[in-house]
């Protein structure tokens, strides 16, 4: 039986949905689109029309449904809180069953399912991009037009010739009275930006605890739900929830919001007995906060020239409630001046695979962060996903700002002196 | 659909603004009444002459044509019951100019009216019409319908800001009316026949809006009273005082069971309703004002009063409104949402009546909405599969039109007739005034192609073939 619930398990919350309009709101679809097919209620009216046969997965219906980030903005406010994220995932795994993958979705799968091809295309990628790029500042708009087979003109950061497993050992002693803390570090961390999860490692280390990188851990399976492939979400849940299985972990800790969307939020949806491993996932933000960490930093005398930072919010961070802890962090820190930006919380476009489908729309919808970022003045974004830093990046230089994204944890490792 | 048909709207707007695909008439054939009418065809359209050509055309074929924004309204008014042409036009969503020497705003009916707001908000401006639906609901459909809100008993309604229009006529010509002065008398008033007019006479495409300077500051109240008697009692003693608050809410025992569990604020046990008065204008004038209505009202049996003291507060007690619609559900699943309105004074006279109609009948009645201005939201909540419910509730939606209009009242405030309340139209309005209003729908839509089946009853019109 799969792990994963079927359209029919949603039959019932489908129903729920009273057709208001409220998530054209929060949709950042729509917002690009402004076309019901690719809004919430859209997509439920399509997903109760499949249940009731009214409709078959015909091509339109297949573009509306592929036209969700699942970011689960209009979840967090619609008043009969429908999951339309799960129900849009329910529909493209019905359509990948009767379907099979896509094109795009099978590049995806087999990308992230494999581990060795992840490795060898990082460390090939490793070897060109210095080439191609040694000679030009890292905020050129030259980088612009650095191709990717998939998407061309997508801005994509320099995979690491040293991904993080190179860098830092399975296990870190730590204090003996303090316990141990797992980190679930998720591809974009371990591969393009492992000096993020250094940072983090350090972080956790200096506070006294024991941290353990297993080897064995795997991508959340977030993009592999956002095209539709079930069997590879399995997969991998188990094989992420049997990594951390050999140590006794108190938290399981992240600093990519989507992973910890995936491994914390999608796999207490699914039907598998997750529930020890899910309740122990904490993003980085809260437990610092939990730690007392925000206090130590707001002890320290502020640096003399700080820079201006502002703060995005990732829609897997968002749709949680989390969205008080990393401000607090960011305007407890010595090194930074901290600015609100309109729009902050408005989702940077990139939704699991969406981009890759829809790169145009997801161009749009970044679009719509740079005017509030530009009236803010920050010379730095700030977030807690590399995903968002990805595309928040790419938006800034479509735009040709002179504004750099970056990690929460690039800014605290900063203001510790690493 | 003649593929003909399909053909010329694709030469109008290009192919990838026409389908005919199943998926696109699913996603275009409902609003928020929940009810489904599947169209022939959906068409996105972007400019003026589009709309134009698309009218001419269904002339010619003899097919409505049903204009539709955010589809968020309430009575039925974009439902395409006798199929033709969804013309969508949320991608005329363009800001035109924001003149703030002459506090006038020109926009394409596709702007969500609540983005208009936080524009004009910028520059010390304001757009008073705040329907519930603001932060969706597009200004295009908040003049087809005319619509409300809570902020309408010191404002105003949205007809008391449109000051001119651009606008296709069901036959397919581009007219405008008004203009951009607060005066002029030059011919009829087309502009205020237009508004409201629910999509039937004509598609706007262009709305010029008067705008006022943005009051300083705002003072927002919860008053929990012992009896709805007594909160409709201090309703009536504010306005015969001759204090006009922008907004004067009322949420009644039934509606307060609903959220009391919900509520960040804490509800009585014993509080059977609440008021939520807020008052606005400069800073210094805003506490006398408070005070001066709390004494007014201090005599009906008060059980607590919270004042806001900061914009966090005070949007705390708003959510304690904005938590009735979604929490009603708990008390039966079907919702008759009615919004009747009566002269202000007899607010507490139509409260006893639906408190009588809910006994007689033995239905839930949860009542709540715009007390200062006597737009009461009259939920009727049942089970329809309930044995004889459906017929219990033509009985019931009977008796509370017909209290309404004996109180000199009307059916229907801010959410238009459309199709579901099409057959009260005659409780209200004498067959001479009905008869008048569709030999104006004749002279302006002589085939019938604009939005057929909404306002008159069905039966009534010669309605458009496919």
């Amino acid at each position: 039986m799969s792990k994963n619930k079927r359209l029919q398990d949603f039959e019932k919350v489908i129903h729920e949905c009273v057709k208001c309009g409220v998530c054209q709101v929060h949709c950042p679809t729509y917002q690009a689109e402004k076309k019901e097919g690719a809004v919430a209620r859209g997509k439920i009216a399509l997903a109760a029309a499949l249940l009731e046969g009214q409709a078959g997965l015909e091509e339109r219906l297949q573009e509306d449904i592929s036209m969700c980030l699942m970011c689960g903005s209009c979840v967090d406010k619609c008043p009969k809180k429908v999951p339309t994220n799960e129900i849009v995932g329910a529909v493209r795994r019905e359509i990948t069953e009767n379907q099979g993958l896509s094109r795009i979705g099978k590049t995806v799968s087999t990308l992230l399912g494999s581990k060795v091809l992840m490795k060898t295309l990082s460390k090939s990628g490793a070897v060109l991009s210095p080439l191609v790029l040694k000679k030009i500042p890292e905020t050129s708009g030259l980088r612009l037009r650095f191709p990717l087979a998939l998407m061309k003109d997508r801005t994509v950061p320099k995979i690491a010739y040293r991904n993080l497993f190179d860098r830092i050992p399975e296990y870190t002693e730590g204090d003996s009275d303090k316990p141990i803390i797992g980190f679930f570090a998720g591809c974009s961390i371990t591969y393009a930006y492992p000096e993020i999860g250094e940072h983090m490692v350090a972080i956790l280390k200096r506070m006294g605890y024991s941290v353990y990188l297993p080897r064995s851990q795997k991508c959340c399976g977030i993009p592999a739900l956002s095209s539709g492939d079930g069997k590879l979400v399995e997969k991998l849940s188990e094989a992420n929830v049997a990594a951390f299985a050999d140590k006794d972990v108190q938290y399981i800790i992240t600093a990519c919001a989507s992973c910890n969307g995936g491994i914390g939020e999608y796999y207490k949806t699914m039907k598998a007995d997750y529930g020890d491993f899910t309740a122990k996932v904490i993003d980085f933000s809260v437990f610092l906060q939990q730690q007392g960490l925000f206090e130590q930093l707001a002890g320290m005398d502020k640096w003399p020239e700080r820079v201006k930072v502002t703060y995005h919010d990732p829609c897997h961070l968002k749709t949680q409630g989390i969205t008080k802890e990393p401000r607090q962090l960011l305007q407890a820190l010595p090194n930074v001046d901290f600015v609100e930006m309109d729009h902050a919380s408005s989702c940077c476009g990139l939704g699991g695979t969406f981009s890759v489908y829809h790169y145009d729309v997801s161009k749009a919808i970044g679009a719509r962060k740079i005017p509030g970022l530009k009236e803010s003045g920050a010379s730095r974004i700030a977030t807690g996903c590399p995903g968002c830093i990805m595309q928040l990046q790419d938006s800034i230089n479509h735009a040709g700002l002179q504004v750099k994204a970056v990690h929460i944890l690039d800014l605290l490792a900063q203001a510790l002196g690493k | 659909m003649d593929e003909q048909i399909v053909q010329e709207l694709i030469e109008i707007v290009g192919e990838k603004n026409v389908s005919t695909a199943q998926a696109d008439k699913i996603t275009h054939s409902y609003d928020a009444t929940q009810e489904v009418h599947l169209p022939d065809v959906v068409v996105y359209a972007a400019r003026v002459e589009d709309v134009s050509s698309i009218v001419k055309l269904a002339n010619r074929w003899k097919i409505p044509v049903l204009p539709r924004g955010a589809g968020s309204g309430f009575t039925g008014g974009t439902l395409p019951v006798h199929g033709g042409i969804v013309l969508v036009l949320t991608r005329m969503d363009r800001i035109l100019d924001i003149d703030t020497e002459n506090l006038t705003a020109e926009v394409e009916p596709g702007v969500v009216t609540g983005e208009l707001q936080r524009q004009v908000e910028k520059l010390g401006l304001f757009y008073p019409p705040d329907p519930a639906s603001k932060e969706f609901s597009t200004l295009g459909g908040n003049v087809a319908e005319c619509a409300g809100g809570p902020r309408c008993v010191k404002y105003g309604v949205t007809k008391d800001y449109v000051l001119g229009l651009e606008v296709v006529t069901p036959t397919g010509e581009i007219i405008r009316t008004g203009g951009k002065t607060l005066k002029n008398v030059v011919g009829y008033d087309l502009t205020k026949l237009f508004v409201g007019s629910e999509g039937t006479l004509g598609i706007v495409t262009k709305i010029i809006l008067k705008l006022i300077p943005k009051p300083a500051a705002k003072k927002t109240m919860l008053v929990q009273f012992e009896t709805i008697a007594g909160a409709a009692q201090a309703v009536s003693a504010i306005i015969s005082a001759k204090i006009i608050p922008t907004t004067l809410e009322f949420l009644d025992a039934a509606t307060i069971d609903c959220i009391r569990d919900v509520s960040t604020i804490s509800l009585s046990a014993d509080c059977k309703a609440i008021l939520i008065i807020e008052v606005d204008g400069e800073a210094q004038l805003l506490d006398e004002q408070a005070e001066q209505i709390l004494s007014i009202i201090s005599p009906f049996g008060i059980l607590d009063t919270r004042i806001a003291a900061t914009d966090k507060e005070s949007e705390e007690i708003w959510q304690v409104r904005r938590i009735v619609s979604p929490s009603l559900g708990k008390i039966n699943p079907d919702k008759f949402n009615e919004d009747i309105v009566v002269p202000r004074s007899k607010v507490p006279d139509m409260i006893c009546a639906l408190e009588k109609i809910s006994m007689d009948y033995d239905v839930p009645i949860v009542n709540f909405g715009h007390a200062g201005d006597g737009n009461i939201h009259v939920n009727v909540m049942v089970d329809l599969r309930e044995h004889g419910m459906a017929d219990k509730m033509i009985k019931v939606m009977d008796e509370v039109f017909a209290a309404a209009v004996n109180l000199r009242g009307s059916i229907s405030g801010e959410h238009g007739i459309g199709t579901s309340k099409a057959k009260y139209m005659s409780m209200e309005l004498g067959a001479e005034t009905i008869g008048m209003m569709k030999k104006i729908k004749n002279v302006f839509d002589p085939n019938n192609i604009l939005n057929p089946g909404k306002i008159f009853e069905d039966t009534s019109l010669q309605t458009a073939g496919k």
